[in-house]
């Protein structure tokens, strides 16, 4: 079996969400650790901290109250330290634009929040799988673009 | 005084990992340089305690030869796929005879150390060449997949669309405008 963990961090204010997210990761059969926040000045200061783990994958929610999504991932992409984290952004809105602009400002993936848990766990298991392969075999971050 | 020291690395290594294995009680033989094999088995507790001896040293041990052959596999797909020939057998027969193992057995432990099937290993490395080619080469899709062996452009894309979620136009052009802004951002 695979030995490694697969770090996880998701910043969302809506705690039913974070629940959903969570539930959904115990139940894969993947070994992972998974972090919440609530917001994210709370994930930029975790971020921040030298001592933390840093996550292989990140979910962003795009509305959160003091710090929102495209805020995070603005400062993300501009802090050489955290480059390496593949960012996805978790939220409910399917508009075009904001999708594309999410892209072009660094995001890896973009998910709609799906309402049915089904749907969700195998949306994750499918970014987390697809990000453990280019994390594990040299694959080029710049080019890892999905949308789920 | 300054001294200089000359060092023979393999030589260096192997003593350090034949004394430290030798005080620790362990039975074991040397089969080649990073090497060696035990003649007893080694209960996955004593693993963790000789990972943090050899530590020290800057020795890591690969200690899962499930590892070593799924970056075996590995190597063989890259290789596969960035090879301009055509195959001439399927992807399944070129890893079952590039590796000479059966191919169920490697798929089998493929699928356990990387949460993924060797098909699809296969297509993300496919479809990650193709973009490459994309966005760095003058090709069109077209002649991207014939150098992939794709049996036709919509084969292709409908691949790409369902890896990716986008298509190859949309995929393009979100690169070209992150380029575009970190041109702008470095004047």
């Amino acid at each position: 079996m695979n030995t490694d963990f697969i770090n996880i961090c998701l910043a969302d204010d809506d705690e039913d969400d974070r629940l959903f997210f969570t539930d959904a990761f115990e139940e894969l059969k993947m070994k992972t650790n998974v972090m919440t926040f609530n917001d994210g000045v709370e994930l930029m200061d975790y971020l921040n901290d030298g001592d933390s783990i840093l996550p292989n994958v990140l979910f962003l929610d795009l509305n959160m109250p003091k710090k929102n999504g495209v805020e995070c991932l603005l400062e993300i992409k501009q802090n050489e330290k955290l480059n390496d984290i593949a960012i996805a952004i978790y939220s409910t809105s399917s508009s075009e634009e904001h999708i594309e602009e999410t892209f072009v400002n660094g995001a890896n993936i973009y998910i709609k929040k799906p309402s049915d848990f089904e749907d969700l766990k195998k949306i994750l298991s499918e970014v987390v799988t697809i990000n453990w392969q280019y994390h594990t075999s040299g694959l080029n971050k710049d080019n890892f673009l999905m949308r789920l | 005084m300054k001294v200089y020291l000359k060092f023979d690395y393999v030589q260096l290594t192997k003593k350090i990992v034949q004394d430290r294995l030798s005080e620790l009680g362990y039975k074991f033989n040397i089969v080649g340089f990073g090497e060696f094999n035990f003649l007893e088995k080694v209960p996955t507790s004593k693993m963790d305690e000789l990972t943090s001896v050899f530590k020290e040293y800057g020795i890591d041990i690969v200690e899962n030869q499930k590892s070593v052959l799924v970056q075996k596999i590995k190597d063989a797909i890259i290789e596969m796929v960035h090879s301009e020939k055509p195959l001439q057998v399927k992807s399944s027969v070129y890893i079952a005879d590039k590796l000479n193992l059966s191919y169920a057995y490697l798929s089998n432990v493929f699928s356990e150390v990387t949460y993924t099937s060797i098909e699809n290993f296969i297509i993300i490395q496919k479809i990650e060449l193709a973009k490459q080619l994309m966005i760095n080469t003058p090709m069109n899709l077209t002649e991207i997949s014939i150098q992939l062996n794709y049996s036709s452009v919509a084969h292709l894309s409908t691949q790409f669309k369902h890896t990716t979620g986008m298509t190859p136009s949309a995929f393009q052009k979100i690169i070209q405008k992150r380029r575009a802004l970190s041109t702008k951002n470095s004047i």
